[in-house]
């Protein structure tokens, strides 16, 4: 039986060499004789890990060729069986590795997108493939798939016996293969040749522009969708990849994101096409852990590391976020995180560091997931997200696909010996040459006690007691020993072999054989005693895991108090209605709305009071044109209408409570101006601590952004050659639109109109979300608030509006529309303009700062709005130019800023005044909200007050102290810093695709322009 | 109004309103002006005064009794300041962002000291009359770009051309100090970040090397030396620009290092973390941008407004500048925004009249409504740091009274008159 053992270990050393135990592809022709076996193998006196949590300890497993047979708890003797001792030894299933790329073809390296470039507007790739060359959804990673044996060793070498492999690369990336990872043949190594389809919101390698954002990519996903479904009842086309989406609807669908928000923005999605997305996050679902709980969807997590700032001096903090300390802080608790809030997710290793796997693994044990979860994470939990009952745990027929330790996987010193594919086994440590533990070592009859541990394979030896100085070497020749034993003459009274230095040297060779060494002379001898005792670890605390700001940003650390009722008492209010301003009088808030106005107003129960003498009380400000709390600003089609910005609204954005600190409660968050038609408007109310869903306006109607001039015409890009160029043209993109919007929707009502029995004959009408779009727009359902600068423009787009019979909302910037306001009042458009912004753009250069005055008397609707991150937090003094540029009014400047911007969005029923009945969105001012002296004392947005000056002092002691208890933790930290810090929050504009381009200008201005 | 008198009117108003508005001839008469809130800029304000001046210069300030000969204007209810001074901008040297061809703020190459903003000022500019208009008499037209990005001067707003305008001629020269981390957009997260530069120590180098090799000038043929040269000798201010609390110690501490005295810094939030550097350092600070975003997630929501303050509670001498030449008009609403976080009122108007004078060197004529010094000074009907009383009635450059109105108020003009037909 002995013999037997050692010839095993023998076989696994020499593993590249496929022996019995690897079986043929059976259609592949024999250049020798036939050799056919099927060896059966047992593995005997291991704890066996069945799956997460059954462990059977001392039990035996039978493998035949590449499967499980069975699993003996009594280690009943195999009489057909090669044996093989594996005691002290665990064995648990093979890791399944959920995400990757390996064997599969290396996609052409992404170009970055760039203004200014000449265009790509048709895709570049040859073939009846889909219009838009990210959708690879014909891509097959199985037909793609050349075994990579050194990329295969590397993740075995982690415990890795299986990956799901597609191609990375594309928004539709096509099925996925489930493979073995074993070196000889594809035919074998494939166990499963389609298994899931692949999305992900990064068009790859795609040349062609559309789309850039992340609300294109949406867009992208839903139009090819829709498209895959009109495909299978049209007839007039071929499409491969549309054909492959039909083919594949019914695999599990996975999608691979770059941030929390994506995970969240891919449920949307899938809600909308009843589809459940698997989706592999980029390991920071911890900064919105609750609604992705609530999202209910799979996970795939990497266990990310996040290096810690670095950090010199005191100084260097200037550059340093709170966000990023955090993100260092808690990535490690991601995983348990996740565990917590029952989410099921499978864990990979970091990507771009995936080495240290199992150490990783550990971390997050440490920092809160269970050994049970983390085992399953790795082994169960992927083999059922795709259905596989043949690997991700040791059970009868399944795969022998094993991973074997020297030690439970989860303590510090365990290791990988072994990993086995489909029941061939691949060393990785190697299996230990000796049981660890103590040893009487006796030599020329002096006994010595001494400690062996395997580590990486090598035998370590060491003296047991720690007062013996006596020191050993010992190398390894496959299965023979060499211990070299060094000990000080002062200590020893060795008559021999005294060398210079004063110690001896003693040399013992032997040979292993079942774990016993037979030495070679007669001097020596080792027995082993009993194992180590196992030094009590630092208990494996567990670190407790900190608080979360939420939003994630420094200012998250607070949560605003809740009242049901808020008492503001003897304060000014400005009204904007016909009441005008009421000074010494008292507002009523009960569940977030304005109840009661007057004199000594009385609290009910549980009010909180508010004494506002001396103060001053208006409705909140309502931004008319903003880019804050978005992901992203423009897409690059001509017509964006398809694109959603509610898909990219970021409510962790800092801008949004800075802007609350500047009295804004609601603002329009708009596209940008690159395409003529832009994206869809959202709506929004500025509340700090909620998810993007909730800062939507209930009911309120829908917008879209239209842009005219130099942006559309990419007047910025000497290259540009995109249809139009010129205003000519812009104006025919209009007409043409509007005339194919009205012919989908006759298409559409001839097909309708059909019987179910002629439509069953007849292809539909293809779906699209462009069109759908556009025709709101001339059904009235969709308004439209659009970029202008010069009068011709505005001039001609209400024509073109009158001639398809519609109205323009809002012409935003409208910097000329003083020179045309008298045609505005006429067709009933409002004006949402800069005060004083000029000098940027040839098309600016009319533009003066009494154009909302003009506007404004001319009986246009006139707002004044921000364009910008930091102007937008003093809109009141903007507001304010108006009395000096054009003698308007105090009463009038200030609506400019939250009545007239309610009624340009269509919300002035319950925005934009104090009146009793509308939304509690107030401001608190501490003077008169038009004077540069003003400042906000309290912000509420639906009567919960998010921003409370007073409260400030605190809060930023607060924020003070969380850092330096970071910076005091990063100090300590041992570990790798980051050779790169955060920047500034980046403000972007209409035209903004990168904030770089945008930095250049406002480094230390902060003003900023849709430039 | 009749049909006839608008029309001969908008005729008028169109033929001039491409031509920028006419420089004012030299003070003719002596005036006093009086009745006056006076706005002093040194801090101090006088009620009810006088203010007289003759010949361009103010002959005496505050309340007298004898009277004085010339002119008389009775300013009852309304304000006097000195002339708003707009520091480190590149007013004249770029007319529209976007267009190429009017842009001339900023020279190809890294160290460029010989260069000189003045020669390219262009007095005609359609950014000045707004300036004017809000108050702002005064600038120091700045080339910008590269490391040490050339010299400025500091010019009056209404001169027929640049030689005209000056007031001090090529003043002080522009570094950008480097600092050790540079902003680098990551296309992978798509975000803008810093990355250690690895050209740090090579700039540093460059500047250092500049400064050794003028030092002592052992040749007449090298024009940037002959610029350094003249740093050295005193006749010529160094003003350092970076937002980075190292770059600001580092720069100060070398340049004091070489017994250079005329430093300035211009900065942002940087200088908040170096509060007592900057004070024992005792040269002025220029605060370009205050109404700018706080520096990082983490900062305080004031940061950036009540900077100003706390430097000058500190013993610092802080001027502000709105640096973008596009929105320089609004300087004296950032002053103003100054005063809600902290600040008093003429102590805000000092930092945008008398302190950048003395770190322009120009406070001997300039920057305070003190008898003696240059009659350049504007009147308002209101409170000139707020937008509801920065409305300006006269405003006088070396005592000359200028035409207020530009493109903008003409325009306003033809189409106010073209909808009340």
């Amino acid at each position: 039986m002995g013999w037997f053992t050692s010839l095993n270990l023998v076989v696994s050393f020499l593993f590249f060499i496929p022996l019995c135990l690897a079986s043929k592809v059976p259609t592949q022709p024999i250049n020798d004789v036939s050799d056919q076996r099927k060896s059966i193998l047992a593995l005997t006196h291991a704890t066996i890990h069945l799956d997460e949590t059954t462990v059977l300890e001392d039990a035996t497993l039978v493998i035949e060729g590449e499967r499980i047979i069975s699993i003996d708890k009594n280690n009943k003797p195999l009489n057909n069986a090669i044996t093989k001792d594996l005691s002290e030894l665990h064995i648990y299933p093979g890791f399944i590795l959920m995400d990757s790329d390996i064997g599969i073809p290396k996609p052409p390296k992404e170009t970055p997108f760039r203004w200014g470039k000449k265009e790509t507007i048709q895709s570049t790739k040859h073939g009846a493939f889909n219009s838009n060359e990210a959708i690879k959804a014909s891509t097959q990673a199985a037909t793609h798939y050349n075994i990579d044996t050194k990329a295969n060793k590397t993740l075995r070498n982690l415990g890795f016996t299986t990956a799901l492999v597609h191609q990375h690369d594309g928004v539709m990336r096509g099925t996925s293969a489930l493979v073995n990872l074993r070196d000889d043949d594809e035919q074998k190594a494939i166990i499963q040749p389609t298994v899931s389809q692949h999305f992900s919101f990064n068009k790859g390698s795609s040349k062609q522009d559309y789309p850039v954002s992340l609300m294109g990519h949406a867009a992208l996903i839903r139009q090819t969708l829709l498209d895959a479904q009109w495909y299978k009842k049209q007839n007039d086309m071929i499409d491969l990849d549309l054909a492959a989406i039909n083919e594949n609807s019914q695999l599990p669908n996975i999608i691979e994101v770059s941030n929390w928000h994506e995970i969240l923005l891919a449920n949307k999605i899938g809600k909308e096409f009843n589809k459940r997305f698997i989706v592999k996050t980029a390991g920071d679902s911890y900064q919105s852990i609750d609604a992705i709980a609530q999202s209910k969807q799979s996970l795939i997590v990497p266990l990310k590391k996040e290096k810690a700032p670095s950090l010199n001096n005191e100084l260097d903090l200037f550059n340093i976020d709170y966000k990023d300390l955090k993100a260092w802080e808690l990535t490690p608790y991601n995983p348990g995180l996740l565990a917590d809030q029952g989410i099921t997710f499978a864990l990979i290793p970091d990507q771009q560091d995936s080495k240290s796997f199992l150490n990783d693994l550990r971390t997050a044990v440490k920092h809160g997931l269970s050994e049970e979860k983390a085992l399953a994470s790795i082994t169960s939990i992927p083999a059922k997200m795709i259905s596989n009952n043949e690997i991700g745990q040791i059970k009868e027929g399944a795969f022998a696909n094993l991973v074997i330790t020297t030690g439970n996987l989860f303590e510090e010193n365990s290791e990988i010996a072994e990993t086995w594919v489909a029941g061939q086994a691949h060393t990785v440590n190697g299996l230990p040459l000796l049981t660890n533990g103590e040893y009487q070592l006796t030599v020329n009859n002096e006994n010595h006690d001494i400690l062996i541990q395997s580590k990486a394979g090598k035998l370590i030896v060491k003296a047991a007691h720690n007062s013996d100085q006596t020191k050993y070497k010992v190398k390894q020749d496959y299965q023979f020993i060499t211990i070299e034993m060094i000990q000080s003459t002062d200590q020893e009274e060795s008559k021999d072999h005294i060398d210079k230095n004063g110690t001896t040297q003693q040399t013992l060779t032997g040979y292993v054989i079942d774990k016993q060494v037979k030495p070679l002379t007669s001097d020596w001898s080792l027995t082993y005693i009993r194992p180590s005792k196992t030094e009590t670890e630092e208990t494996n605390e567990l670190s407790e895991r900190p608080d979360i700001p939420f939003p994630f940003s420094a200012y998250g650390l607070i949560t605003p108090p809740n009242y049901p009722n808020i008492l503001i008492q003897n304060v000014t209010i400005w009204t904007n209605e016909s009441e005008g301003i009421i000074e010494n009088s008292d507002v009523l808030v009960t569940d977030g709305k304005i109840v009661a106005i007057g004199n000594d107003l009385k609290a009910p129960k549980h009010t909180h009071v508010i004494n506002g003498a001396g103060m001053h009380l208006t409705s909140g400000i309502i931004d008319e044109h903003s880019h804050i709390a978005l992901l992203s600003v423009n897409d690059v089609a001509v017509n964006s209408a398809m694109v959603r910005m509610e898909d990219a609204i970021n409510s962790h954005d800092i801008n949004i409570y800075r802007n609350l600190a500047g009295g804004v409660t609601a603002a329009q968050l708009l596209h940008g101006s690159a395409n003529p038609i832009g994206g869809q408007s959202a709506l929004v109310k500025y509340k700090w601590g909620v998810d993007a869903d909730e800062m939507l306006i209930d009911g309120a109607d829908r917008f879209i952004k239209f842009a005219l001039g130099e942006n559309v015409k990419r007047s910025s890009s000497k290259e540009s050659i995109r249809y139009p160029l010129t205003r000519m043209g812009v104006e025919q993109i209009y007409r043409d639109q509007f005339t194919q919007a009205k012919s989908y929707q006759q298409a559409w009502n001839s097909y309708n109109k059909l019987s179910s029995s002629q439509k069953k004959k007849t292809s539909p009408p293809r779906r699209d979300l462009a069109m759908d779009i556009v025709l709101e727009i001339l059904n009235k359902d969709r308004f439209v608030s659009c970029h202008s600068y010069v009068q011709s423009e505005i001039n001609m787009l209400m024509k073109v509006a009158d001639d398809f019979d519609f109205n323009i909302n809002t012409f935003t910037h409208i910097l000329e529309g003083y020179k045309v306001a008298d045609k505005m009042y006429q067709h009933g458009v409002g004006g949402s303009t800069f005060s004083d912004w000029w000098a940027y753009k040839w098309e600016v250069n009319y533009a003066i700062p009494y154009n909302a005055s003009l506007m404004h008397k001319a009986g246009v609707v006139t707002a004044i709005n921000s364009d910008s991150a930091e102007m937008s937090r003093r809109l009141n003094q903007e507001a304010a130019k108006s009395i000096k540029y054009g003698g308007m009014s105090e009463q009038d400047a200030w609506k400019m800023v939250t009545l007239n911007p309610a009624k340009l969005l269509h919300l002035d029923d319950r925005m934009g005044s104090v009146k009793p009945g509308k939304d509690a969105d107030l401001v608190l001012w501490s003077d008169n909200p038009l004077s540069i002296y003003a400042q906000v004392n309290k912000t509420m947005v639906d009567g919960v007050i998010y921003y409370d000056r007073d409260q400030q002092p605190i809060l930023e002691k607060h924020i003070a102290n969380a850092k330096k208890a970071l910076v005091t933790k990063v100090k300590d930290h041992k570990g790798p810093k980051k050779p790169f810090r955060s920047a500034p929050e980046k403000i972007m504009h209409c035209d903004t695709l990168t904030a770089s381009e945008h930095n250049k200008y406002h480094q230390l201005s902060g003003g900023g322009y849709d430039e | 109004m009749n049909k006839l008198i608008v029309i001969g009117l908008m005729a008028y108003t169109l033929s001039t309103r491409a031509l920028p508005p006419v420089p004012a001839q030299e003070q003719s008469e002596p005036i006093t002006l009086t009745n006056a809130t006076i706005h002093i800029g040194n801090g101090q304000v006088l009620h009810n005064a006088q203010l007289a001046f003759e010949k361009g210069k103010i002959t005496r300030v505050g309340h007298f009794k004898a009277l004085i000969t010339g002119s008389t204007i009775n300013l009852q209810g309304k304000h006097v300041y000195p002339g708003l001074i707009l520091s480190s901008s590149n007013i004249g040297l770029i007319e529209i962002d976007a267009v190429k061809a009017t842009n001339d703020y900023s020279e190809t190459g890294q160290i460029n000291p010989n260069i000189r903003s003045v020669i390219a000022y262009n007095t005609d500019s359609e950014r000045i009359p707004p300036l004017r208009f809000n108050g702002v008499l005064l600038a120091q037209t700045t080339p910008q770009g590269g490391v040490i990005s050339g010299t400025s001067s500091v010019v009056q707003l209404d001169a027929w051309n640049w030689q005209d305008a000056i007031i001090k001629m090529d003043d002080a020269l522009h570094i950008n100090w480097p600092s050790s981390w540079k902003k680098q957009f990551d296309w992978n997260s798509f975000s803008l970040s810093f990355k250690e530069d690895e050209k740090y120590q090579e700039k540093i180098s460059a500047i250092k090397s500049l400064f050794n090799d003028s030092r002592y000038l052992t040749t007449t043929n090298n024009l940037k030396l002959a610029t350094v040269h003249s740093v050295w000798q005193g006749d010529k201010g160094v003003h350092i620009h970076t937002n980075d609390p190292k770059a600001i110690i580092e720069s100060i501490t070398y340049l004091k290092s070489l017994g250079i005295i005329n430093i300035v810094l211009v900065t942002g939030q940087a200088a908040g973390v170096v509060i007592d550097f900057l004070k024992n350092a005792d040269i002025p600070v220029i605060i370009a941008g205050v109404h700018t975003l706080p520096q990082s997630d983490d900062s305080r929501i004031d940061e950036a407004f009540d900077l100003p303050f706390k430097l000058a509670k500190a013993g610092i001498e802080v001027s502000l500048t709105y640096p973008d030449s596009m929105n320089s008009r609004n300087l004296p609403f950032i002053a103003g925004t100054t005063v809600a976080y902290g600040n008093g009122k003429e102590e805000a108007l000092k930092m945008i009249t008398l302190n950048p004078a003395k770190a322009l060197g120009i406070d001997a004529i300039y920057g305070s409504l003190e008898a003696g010094k240059s009659a350049t000074l504007f009147i308002t009907e209101g409170d000139a740091l707020d937008m509801r009383g920065n409305i300006v009635t006269d405003a006088y450059i070396d005592g000359r009274k200028i035409d207020l109105n530009g493109q903008q108020q003409r325009l306003n003009e033809i189409f106010t008159l073209k909808y009340k037909q």
